[in-house]
């Protein structure tokens, strides 16, 4: 930062756009330090701490194994139904929990936007970084699971972090969008669980997204998260498992429609935050 | 190279207030229905989308027009009213909001104290709140550990380092604050009535090191307060804000005497009553006079208040007792004081009777002056005329040894005390 000490540094309306870019990278530590709290505070005072990171994931997989898998009896595209369902768990749990935490992340740090200048990015950029960590942790069980069921992925596991990635953008999009929203209109705190809840069902989580008609898939891939498990699956199970691959170019293009417009939406309103917040 | 450190020309914000607003934020449900309510207006009326269908919406210019220049070192104060923009000032220069119009250059980091421990987590420890306050304060890693053992040694929380800070008593949690506030080194600094808050300790500590951060390390400090002691104090420059705009500049005791007779000239304070009553003595007027004469409602502790009444006796009593009694802002009675009328020359008509409060006797703030005229009643007195917080006189801090610890109740009167100190 000293480097940059001795320049004049101009201020005005709509000055701020040049400078953005170069700001974020100048704020790079404080993205670190708000990631890190983030993290550290994620599991204090609980007693089994980081635990709940593999807790919850790995419930959710049991009771849908049980439901899906056993009850329904729904096909696993030849992988152990456990495996099936936790390669979609691993992706939507990140998506759902980036997506709670960004959009109330800004408020919760209001009293940092309204006394001190930084990227406002920042905030939901580092609530996402914590999200992952989760996701990482939780990635735990689909090794444990693997080892177990001796369940040998294929080559396609190293395009793996290509559809993280995929994941990553999706929930920076959405979150941005809903951070946004949600310092002006608070109503989005009510929508978000709402979204969550309801995605988990109409996301082919519990069950392959092989089993919607053919007919309406197309319409099914409007759902972005369709994309990000499909590829997930596809990468891990590997096998007969198929990509429906005009569906996975509609749910990739939603999701970057959603990072562009989001950070842009971002971007517009973020010079007001601090007077509405 | 220019030694101006900050320049600022022709800066305005604009805020958009709403009237009759409950909530600090919108809802959508009100967005929505406003949207479809001038819709709906529109296709009954086919008038164009006119301006009136959003009558609850103002504009507010919150500072306008205003330039101005500091140089390397300079501390700048920044008074007026609430509501004069200089909180918004601060906000800009620190850029947490954009302006509307006009721009600041600015030569060098800038810091903003615009409130002590902001950023703080209380589930983090000391150790991390450290590392933390400091990355929000701007300050990087490598810069942070450098002086990670000053910050400790200067809050003097060693052996409580490793405990979450909500366990910290609210001492220790403004030590460690301000102790990480203090280390940071910028070129700039804005101050914004952190004095306000924290013990007498803290803030003596808070000022002192202002003045040295300027004086020793020659870097600029812009200053809001509304304690004029803490300002005359640190600040050599003042700028004065009156309704957005720049109202006076210079050398700072001018702009505060400015500020002062400029308040008092606008609600000068004086008590009259109908001079046509049927009682026998009354007060038909009262007012706070400074030592020219001049009508006023501030003063400076240094200052004199003269208290100047006017009676009118129809029917003169004698032993007649006028006096007064002060109460401070907490409804504490200062003291009473009264004098017996008899003295007076000529017992009819008006009679004009002045009181002279020495100086250095009330403490800074706000008195409220209640007036009586009382007649011999048996044994007692009792009052024949009453006028309750007739006046109110403000007294404000001009320089007093205890102006570091102006909001806090230390007392209602200054005394000077007869000190000796033997070994």
């Amino acid at each position: 930062m000293s480097d940059l000490s001795q320049k004049e540094l101009i201020i005005e309306a709509g000055r701020t756009e040049a400078q953005y870019w170069r700001d974020l990278y100048r704020y790079r530590e404080l993205f670190y330090f708000l990631s890190w709290r983030d993290i550290l505070v994620r599991y204090k005072q609980t007693v089994i701490g980081i635990a709940w990171a593999v807790i919850r994931p790995f419930l959710t997989m049991v009771v849908f194994t049980i439901v899906f898998g056993k009850l329904a009896k729904l096909p696993s595209e030849g992988a152990p139904y456990p495996i099936l369902v936790f390669s979609a768990v691993l992706p939507w749990q990140f998506f759902a929990n980036a997506l709670s935490e960004t959009s109330n992340s800004l408020i919760g740090n209001a009293n940092l936007i309204s006394k001190i200048y930084f990227p406002r990015l920042i905030i939901p950029a580092s609530s996402v970084i914590t999200s992952f960590v989760d996701f990482l942790i939780s990635g735990i069980i689909l090794v444990a699971l693997i080892i177990w069921y001796q369940f040998v992925p294929g080559w396609r596991v190293v395009t793996l972090p290509f559809f993280v990635a995929i994941a990553f953008a999706a929930s920076i999009g959405c979150g941005l969008w809903l951070a946004a929203l949600n310092v002006k209109y608070r109503d989005f705190r009510y929508i978000i669980p709402f979204i969550v809840q309801f995605g988990l069902f109409i996301s082919p989580v519990g069950f392959s997204s092989s089993i919607v008609p053919a007919k309406w898939r197309l319409l099914y891939s409007l759902n972005p998260m369709v994309g990000v498990i499909d590829g997930f699956r596809w990468a891990i199970i590997g096998g007969e498992t198929l990509i429906y691959w005009p569906g996975f170019v509609l749910s990739f293009s939603l999701v970057m429609l959603l990072l562009v417009t989001g950070i842009r939406y971002f971007r517009k309103t973020e010079k007001t935050f601090a007077d509405v917040i | 190279m220019s030694d101006i450190v900050i320049k600022v020309e022709n800066l305005g914000k604009k805020y958009l207030i709403r009237h009759q607003q409950r909530e600090r934020y919108t809802a959508l449900r009100d967005v929505l229905a406003n949207k479809f309510k001038s819709f709906g207006k529109r296709l009954v009326s086919l008038q164009p989308h006119s301006s009136d269908l959003q009558p609850s919406r103002e504009e507010f210019w919150a500072l306008k027009d205003v330039s101005f220049e500091v140089k390397q070192g300079d501390r700048i104060g920044i008074i007026g009213r609430n509501g004069a923009g200089k909180t918004t000032l601060l906000k800009l220069l620190s850029r947490i909001t954009e302006p509307t119009t006009g721009r600041i250059f600015i030569k060098g980091r800038v810091a903003s104290l615009l409130e002590v421990g902001t950023g703080f987590h209380p589930e983090l420890t000391g150790r991390e709140n450290i590392f933390l306050n400091g990355a929000i304060l701007g300050m990087s890693k490598a810069e942070i550990k450098r002086k990670f053992d000053e910050i400790v040694d200067f809050a003097e929380i060693e052996k409580f380092l490793d405990t979450p800070v909500k366990r910290y008593s609210s001492g220790m949690y403004v030590r460690l604050a301000f102790a990480v506030a203090a280390h940071l080194e910028p070129e700039i600094l804005l101050v914004d009535e952190v004095l306000a808050v924290g013990d007498a300790q803290f803030q003596k500590k808070c000022l002192g090191k202002m003045e040295d951060v300027s004086t020793k390390e020659g870097r600029t400090v812009i200053f809001v307060s509304h304690n004029m002691g803490a300002i005359t104090q640190l600040c050599s420059r003042s700028l004065l804000l009156n309704k957005g705009n720049i109202a006076k500049e210079g050398d700072t005791k001018k702009v505060i005497d400015y500020y002062l007779n400029e308040a008092s000239s606008e609600n000068y304070n004086r008590y009259t009553a109908d001079t046509n009553s049927e009682k026998d003595i009354f007060i038909t007027k009262a007012q706070a006079l400074n030592c020219e004469g001049k009508l006023t409602s501030f003063f400076t502790h240094k200052d004199q208040i003269a208290i100047a009444i006017t009676c009118k006796i129809n029917r003169w009593i004698p032993k007649t007792l006028l006096g007064f009694f002060v109460k401070d802002q907490r409804g504490r009675k200062v003291f009473t004081t009264n004098v017996e009328l008899d003295t007076a020359e000529h017992k009819a008509g008006e009679m004009f009777i002045t009181a002279k409060i020495p100086s250095n006797i009330l403490v800074p703030g706000q008195y409220m002056f209640t007036f009586a005229i009382s007649v011999p009643h048996f044994i007692y007195h009792s009052a024949v005329d009453l006028v309750e917080d007739a006046l109110t006189v403000t007294v404000i801090d001009g320089g007093s040894k205890f102006s570091m610890y102006e909001g806090l109740d230390y007392g209602c009167v200054f005394v000077d005390c007869e000190w000796n100190i033997n070994n």
